[in-house]
Parts: structure tokens; sequence; C-alpha cells
């Protein structure tokens, strides 16, 4: 393949990951407003087209339309750039993400990863921590004591959920033997039986809980928790800027569900008769399905509540884990 | 060509990043400029092919660079500027801009005459992690474990300097506090 035809197929993939992932952002946002209201005992959005499903289509209008309010006192390039920071690096992580297996179009094969380089995991785990940068920044340049707040608890956040997310990743890891999200993938080939969350169920629930907090979704959602601090990072903005955040939010949630199902739960292999395209993007649904259900049924934590779990009860854990996978590995 | 047009790309961001880090007076400026930077810094690593150190710059840079955010939030208005006591900026300018061109000059010259060649070279079909790992834990096995041991005498420092009143919930005292005001 020449440097043009690489550069022009690399671009291609580029834009479809971008298009198809914040259509289905938007789209994610209808999905979560329906499972709630059906949990909840409601209708949820129902007025604007069948069964409210052109709700995304009048918000994305409201927030396009909107007009970007930059209050007085900010410290203005930093509360411009802080949205963007948090939507480029939920779409920066996806490029390392293998998102479906190799299939053939018009004669061409498409590998569906932007890069594929051999940190995979290590490289979406990292530029989704510095994801985290959006809200920090949103909240200390936005002049205002709930934004504040919010940045504070995204560092405690991140201080407290980091350490947990890598160490559980780490167990799996040592069984493959590789960082490279394709080898994690080929290495559970072996159907069902295979999957790494039979080896590796401690870690796996770890790495959910961690990622819970990594998105920051219901149980953790500290840093935007409107009983508390009314919107925490994001109070002070509106319009686009406001729905970039939340395009960052849904993204990176999509992204958990893609490495979760391709770390633990067998990836894009071929499930029984199910073809593997498919089979890893019910597991993506269903994982961004159980991301809403624990919404509906859990309440928030405090901030102290979520370190306190984080430090002493998911690090030793994880800790513990490391080494007696280490053990088994050396028996 | 284009390794050429991403190299330069990234100095000039990296130079200019770090002169904000220098120059500006807003603390919440300096920071984000340093987290760009250090950011920016793991461009070099990726064009070298050193992926592995280049997603570990990242990784680590967040975290480290995240707790100076806090410790920014908690001594300064972010939104301000802060007013810098330099008595002797002249001499303080000279000194700094002197050690620096030591650092250049004495990272410049191996590469100028050309005496710089690679003790471990890359070994083709071994990845990046794992060429990491050999180089540790042959040649560099001794720094590597008393760094480790420093690392964790550090810790466990750090635990008791912090760690008095550690079963001691502030938020629950915080609550108990009111409400004994609350009945007086």
């Amino acid at each position: 393949m020449t440097f043009s035809e690489f550069a022009i197929a690399t671009i291609i993939k580029i834009l479809v990951i971008l298009g198809v992932i914040s259509a289905m952002a938007g789209f994610g946002t209808y999905l979560e407003r329906k499972v709630l209201a059906f949990m909840q005992r409601r209708l949820g959005p129902m007025h604007v087209g069948p069964y409210g499903l052109l709700q995304v289509l009048a918000d994305g209008i409201k927030l396009f339309t909107k007009e970007d309010i930059v209050p007085q006192n900010t410290v203005k390039p930093i509360f411009m750039i802080a949205p963007i920071i948090s939507a480029a690096t939920a779409f920066i992580a996806l490029a390392a993400v293998p998102l479906l297996p190799e299939f053939t179009v018009f004669g061409i094969t498409v590998h569906p990863i932007v890069a594929d380089i051999n940190v995979g995991i290590l490289f979406v785990l990292g530029l989704m921590a510095s994801g985290l940068f959006g809200p920090l920044l949103a909240g200390m340049a936005s002049a205002n004591k709930w934004g504040l707040l919010g940045a504070a608890r995204t560092v405690i956040q991140l201080l407290s959920y980091e350490v947990v997310t890598g160490l559980s990743i780490l167990a799996p890891l040592m069984l493959v033997g590789s960082l490279s999200l394709i080898d994690i993938n080929n290495y559970q080939a072996g159907g069902f039986a295979e999957w790494i969350v039979w080896k590796q169920p401690v870690a796996f629930v770890l790495f959910l809980i961690a990622g819970f907090a990594e998105t920051n979704r219901t149980p953790f959602d500290l840093l935007e928790h409107e009983a508390e601090i009314v919107s925490g990072y994001a109070t002070e903005y509106s319009g686009m800027r406001w729905g970039m955040f939340f395009i960052g939010e849904y993204a990176n949630m999509i992204t958990l569900g893609f490495l979760a199902s391709l770390v633990f739960l067998g990836g894009f292999n071929d499930w029984g008769f199910i073809p593997g395209g498919l089979a890893i993007i019910l597991k993506v649904s269903f994982i961004f399905f159980f991301f809403l259900w624990t919404r509906a049924a859990w309440p928030h934590v405090r901030p102290d509540q979520l370190m306190w779990l984080c430090w002493k009860v998911l690090m030793p854990i994880a800790v513990l884990n490391v080494v007696v996978t280490g053990f088994v590995l050396m028996m | 060509m284009i390794e050429t047009i991403a190299f330069y790309t990234f100095s000039a961001v990296t130079i200019v990043m770090f002169w904000i880090v220098v120059s500006s007076k807003n603390a919440l400026y300096s920071m984000s400029a340093l987290a760009a930077g250090m950011i920016t810094i793991s461009g070099f690593f990726f064009l070298l092919d050193a992926d592995f150190l280049g997603v570990v710059q990242i990784i680590v840079y967040t975290g480290a660079v995240m707790a100076l955010y806090a410790f920014g939030m908690m001594f300064f208005d972010t939104t301000r500027e802060v007013k810098e006591n330099i008595r002797a900026p002249k001499l303080v300018f000279l000194l700094s801009g002197l050690t620096a061109l030591i650092l250049v000059i004495a990272f410049a010259a191996p590469m100028v005459s050309d005496h710089i060649k690679a003790f471990y070279p890359m070994v083709e079909g071994v990845q990046n992690p794992q060429a990491v790992g050999i180089v540790l834990f042959t040649k560099y096995l001794v720094p590597f474990e008393v760094a480790a041991v420093m690392l964790l005498v550090a810790m466990i420092a750090g635990i008791i300097l912090a760690g008095k009143k550690m079963d001691e919930s502030l938020t629950l005292k915080i609550e108990e506090e009111f409400q004994e005001k609350g009945s007086k």
C-alpha cells in the first residue's frame, strides 16, 4: 500500500468513526431517557416523532442554535478550550480500538482500526484519563464556586479510580502477555469457554466499577451532581459547549463498552452462530444498557465514600488478584 | 517526509507551551500549558517508534499534573494573576538561562560529534514493552530495585505523616459539630 492510499484510507476511517460514534452518542441520550423512563414507570420523550425518536434531532437543533455565553471573569481561552478537550480525547481514544473484525468491501480488505499500535489498551486508558482535563479546566476557569467544587471532585475521582483501572486490567494482561487489543482478542478465539471473564471474574467486576468512575456515570457522577453542586463543572456552560462535554461522556461510555467486551467478553470472535461483528455490537449494547440500568437502580455516593471504596476496598482486592494470578501463572 | 513535518510541529508546540509555563502570570495558564507540553512530548516517543514510552508519558503526566492542579486550586485564585515578588529579575534570568544553555550543550555535544550510538538497539520482532523490560531487568536491575525501595520508603513516610487521624471521617465529624452547635 502506498503512502497516499494509506492516508486516504485512514482519513476515511477517521471520518466514518467520528460520524458513527457521535451519532450513536446522540442516540444514546434518547436511549438513556427511554430506559430510565421505563424503569421509573414513565413514558419518557413521546412528542417529537414516533415514540419521541426525533427528540435527538430537536435537542441537536436546540444545542447548535443556542447562544454561546462566555461569562465575565472567566479565564476565556481555557473556558472555551475545555469542552473541546473532553470531546476530542474521547474520540482520539477510539483510534486504537479495533471496532469490528476485518471485512471486505468492493474487493478491499478493511481493518476497522485507525492505528494498530502494539500498546493499544494503555493508549486508550491514558487518553480516557486525560479526558478528565476537560471538566477540571472547565471548573477552574469558570470563576464559579460550584464549578471549582466540580473541578476539585474531578481530581479526587481521577486519583481514586486510575490505580484500580490499571491494577484490574493488569491480571488479564498477564494471562495474554501482550498490550495489543488485537492480540487480546485473538487469545479468546476459542469461543464462549475461552472468555477471559471466566478466568478473571474479579478483575472484570473491578474494571466495570472503575469504569463507572472513569466515565463519571451514576454511582460516581460527583462532578456534576445536581442535588449537591448545581451542575458542577458545567454550571456556567450553555449551548454547544455544554453539549460537547456530554458527547465526550457518551463516546467514553461506548469506548469503555468496547474495551470491556474486547478484554473480558471475547471481543469480536464468532459467538456460536452469531458472527463476530454482530457479537461485539451486542456486547457493547449490553454494557451500555448496564450503565443505564445502574443509573436507575443506585443512589449517588459521597466523594469520601468514593475514595474509601477505591483506596481501601478495590485497590487491595486488585493487588491480591494480581498476586494470585502471578502465582497461578508460575505454577 | 511526514515524520519531519510532525517533528517540527511537535517541537514548535512543545517550546511554545513551555514558554507559556514560565512566562505566564496566571496559574491556570501555566498549569494547562504544562499539561499540554507534557502530552506533546509523547509525540516524539511515538515518532521514534517507542509507543510504550509515549503512552507512559501521557499516563504518568496526566496524573502528576492533575495533582499539581489540586495544589494550584488550594493556594491560588486561579482566575486572577499571581503577584510574583522577584527581587533581582536580571540575575534570575541570567542564572536560569545559563543553566539551560549548559544543559543544551551537554546533550547536543555527542550528537554533533557523532559519538552517540545505542547500547541496546531494538531487536526485530520484540515488542516495545518487552524491550523495555529486558533492559530494565538485566543491565539496570540494581538502579531499578533501588528506585523501587526508595519509592516504598517515601510512600510509607507519606502514609505515616498523613495518617494520624485516618480513622475519623472529616465529613461525618463536621456533621456532628453542626448538630452540637444546633442543639445549644
